[in-house]
């Protein structure tokens, strides 16, 4: 901890008023703490007081008080343990805070005191002959990856070397302060690498809800099936569902029905059947409507890029003699039903659109397939 | 490394747009309704699942902190207190929050109040952050005029968040002596028990968090936390705002997953150590009172809490701080303790002593103007504040001098050494002139 005094009496104003905008200011931000609990608003004021009349007056503080309610010593407590209010008058056009942390030091800090020992006091905290300027030498400001850095009253200009210091604080001497750009002093997005971004740089893809997101991935026809999972199953060895016992009348039909769940039933005693195949029965091969196959060719196009055709399809149109991704964009109503009937797909090859992928795919390839379907094939 | 479409802080360089209907293009402020709909028990089991551990240093679970608050109000109000007040040596990802993502944190108020019952958010910015402060304070204002916050507001919680500030008081980054700072006295940590969620603002049941705690819970709420805790190893997941400073060729604040090993980190976006990895001396991992660990330890650690844990530092605040074979280690661990010397608030005389004591002790090791019993010494003394306080500050100020006698002391005797060689018989001491 440091040791802080007030300034001189000689020095201090006779008395303190908050003017213009900050008199409303003050009393809205009193109002954000709970009742009888203004007290919390001392700094806030303290600091406002600060920023309207340079450095923090005795006339200030006592001001403050009467506001809050507080007694005097309670706001001159804080006013001397918070190393940020200024308890002496310091620079009119610039108090430069030139951070000298471990961080800020590794990168050359130490040079930047140099300067301003030499530029504006060999005394910290004491303005120079004319009163413009005075420096002194703070803790961590908390820019530590734009080190070295100062800080200038509300702005701080990072990444800096002795020159451009020299020439900010000639600027800020001039009363032309805010014509430098606060920030990095050299090429360099605020915390960003120099260079540009590693990160972030590829645009914006909108991440939605889990839930909501939860698009069916449509399940790969030559993966074996996976049974659903057991975990939202019915009950079926409670009474209710257990069809051995008697129930009411019509219940017979009723209770059996209830007690059919998906997947294993075994221990209701009931199995059911597979649901009879109708299209067990597979379209015979000399089908009228089987589309032509053709001899393989030299280059066969590879179908697995039709979504929806995988391996083992791939290897079943290959046996129909199909090879190019035009056969199958030729396909008519007639020909699709037959081939979706053969490989037992249940209507997949339109809800997918073989056709127009292969279409797609026949004209221009992989590009023209991402063009019309806005994703890579597969 | 990680996918752009898995960071949280979109925007965090401020290349974007930062109005609220930018931001809400970026995916934030989606859905906050139908998050809080699924009821408190949700949230704080949710955030338990995604295994957040608190970005401000100590790494204490966020999902069971907010879960120790009461489950009913005893009459009191209860309140969420986001401590911004980033003072760490090192640490400066809070200020790209405030100033380039501040919507996630205001978002994040709106969860983590509802998960704790309170109404009411005071935000602690540190006194030197004053265009962070507006930044902040102008999308909150925002949200305010788009009905997001307030009485009767969209997200179906009233919700109130009051910026506050501090004004250059490291101790205040502390909780309690945050409470005391906000309750406008002295920054004095406050003894506990009781702890905050019990009596902690004004006598009420308070939760405080680091601002990238609170930022990141929205995220995570929407993409489950499975998907958070995906990243990472076990107990060390998620992402992470990592700030490397010192001597990298590219300095940056970016956000990686955790458990990135250092070499990694530093390659891919710091341009790699100033001079090759060759020329790396040593690292302060995790802020300024994380113990330093030699170039050759840290490599290829990961850069986690476990991986900083094994390599005898801490992960702290990921506020990695490169030190090149330039560097002189002794003079830089003096800065810290002339930091920790200026911020000691004075109320347990060890730290107030000790950390006065240790800075001149260095300062004179820094010359070699010291017997080497003296080193012993040194580590005796940290020894003796650490532990001894009613708040961390002591320890902090302990462990970097302990970490660099334990890493270093070879370099502290060279210095005796060198200096009792150069002193004559009559006891003067050539000294190269400035």
């Amino acid at each position: 901890m440091s040791v802080r005094r007030l300034a001189e009496e000689n020095v201090q104003p006779q008395s303190f008023a908050f003017r213009g905008e900050n008199v409303a200011w003050a009393e809205a931000t009193i109002r954000k703490y709970p009742e009888g609990r203004q007290q919390s608003a001392v700094i806030p004021l303290l600091m406002r007081a600060q920023e309207q009349d340079g450095w923090v007056t005795k006339a200030a503080i006592e001001s403050v008080a009467d506001m809050l309610g507080m007694a005097y010593i309670r706001v001159l407590e804080v006013a001397t343990f918070y190393t940020q209010f200024q308890l002496k008058p310091v620079g009119t056009r610039a108090h430069v805070q030139v951070c000298g942390t471990t961080p800020c030091m590794l990168r050359g800090s130490e040079e930047l005191i140099k300067l301003c020992k030499k530029r504006i006091h060999p005394e910290p905290l004491t303005p120079n002959e004319s009163g413009t300027l005075s420096w002194e030498e703070v803790e961590c400001q908390g820019a530590c990856v734009n080190a070295p850095m100062v800080m200038i009253f509300k702005d701080s200009y990072e990444d800096l070397t002795v020159p451009q210091l020299d020439y900010i604080i000639d600027r800020f001497d001039a009363g032309k302060g805010a014509d430098i750009k606060p920030g990095p002093q050299i090429d360099r997005i605020f915390s960003a690498p120099v260079g540009g971004v590693t990160t972030l740089s590829s645009p914006y893809v909108r991440q939605r809800n889990q839930v909501t997101d939860a698009e069916p991935t449509p399940a790969n026809s030559d993966e074996a099936s996976v049974p659903p999972a057991n975990a939202g199953r019915v009950k079926t060895d409670a009474a209710e569902t257990d069809p051995t016992l008697k129930t009411p009348a019509t219940a017979k039909a009723a209770s059996a029905a209830n007690a059919k769940v998906e997947g294993d039933n075994k221990d209701t005693g009931i199995v059911e059947k597979a649901p009879a195949k109708a299209a067990a029965v597979k379209p015979s091969l000399d089908d009228k409507d089987r589309p032509a196959g053709i001899a393989k060719p030299a280059a066969s196009d590879d179908l697995k890029l039709v979504s929806g055709v995988g391996p083992k399809i791939e290897a079943i149109l290959h046996e129909l003699g199909i090879f190019t991704f035009t056969q199958v964009a030729g396909w008519t109503k007639a020909q699709r039903d037959w081939v979706d009937g053969y490989l037992n797909f249940k209507g997949r090859i339109d809800r997918d659109d073989w056709v127009r992928q292969a279409e797609a795919l026949a004209k221009g390839g992989e590009a023209e397939y991402i063009r019309v379907f806005g994703k890579k094939p597969r | 490394m990680l996918d752009d479409k898995d960071r949280i802080f979109n925007n965090i360089y401020g290349l974007h747009d930062k109005s609220l209907k930018g931001v809400m293009s970026r995916g934030h402020w989606d859905g906050t309704k139908q998050i809080l709909e699924k009821g408190r028990d949700w949230i704080i089991n949710e955030m338990k699942a995604s295994g957040l551990r608190g970005r401000g240093g100590a790494g204490f679970p966020t999902g069971l902190k907010w879960s120790f608050m009461p489950k009913e109000s005893d009459g009191r109000p209860h309140y969420l207190v986001v401590n911004a007040d980033e003072s760490e040596p090192g640490t400066c990802k809070d200020r790209d929050i405030m100033r380039h993502d501040p919507h996630t944190l205001i978002e994040g108020c709106v969860i983590a109040s509802f998960a704790m019952g309170a109404h009411v958010a005071y935000i602690y910015v540190r006194g030197e952050y004053m265009r962070e402060r507006e930044a902040l304070q102008a999308a909150i204002d925002e949200c305010y005029d788009a009905g997001l916050l307030g009485v009767n507001n969209k997200c179906g919680w009233d919700m109130e968040i009051f910026v506050h500030h501090g004004a250059g008081a490291y101790i205040c980054g502390e909780e309690t002596a945050l409470l005391e700072s906000l309750e406008g006295k002295k920054g004095q940590p406050r003894l506990k028990p009781p702890f905050p969620a019990n009596m902690g603002l004004y006598g009420c049941p308070t939760t405080v968090n680091n601002v990238e705690s609170i930022a990141v819970a929205p995220t995570i709420l929407r993409r489950g936390a499975g998907w958070f805790s995906a990243i990472g190893r076990p107990n060390n997941v998620g992402t992470k705002l990592f700030m490397v400073s010192g001597h990298v060729n590219k300095p940056c604040t970016v956000e990686e997953a955790m458990g990135i090993p250092f070499r990694e980190l530093i390659e891919k976006h710091c341009g790699g150590v100033r001079g090759g990895f060759d020329n790396l001396l040593a690292v302060i991992p995790g802020g300024s009172s994380c113990p330093v660990v030699t170039g050759a330890n840290i490599l290829d650690a990961p850069m986690d809490f476990d991986g900083m844990r094994d390599v005898k530092s801490s992960f702290g605040t990921a506020a990695v701080i490169v030190m090149d074979k330039s560097t002189d280690i002794i003079k830089a661990i003096w800065r810290l303790s002339a930091f920790y010397k200026h911020e000691s608030c004075g109320q347990c005389t060890p730290c107030r002593e000790g950390t006065g004591w240790m800075m001149r002790v260095m300062e004179r090791m820094v010359q070699g103007r010291a017997q080497k019993r003296e080193i012993d010494m040194l580590f005796d003394v940290s020894k003796q504040v650490e532990g001894h306080t009613i708040c961390a500050l002591g320890d902090a100020a302990a462990w970097p001098i302990q970490g660099l006698i334990r890493n270093f002391r070879p370099e502290m005797e060279a210095r005796i050494d060198e200096y009792t060689r150069n002193s004559s018989s009559h006891g003067a001491v050539l000294e190269a002139a400035e």
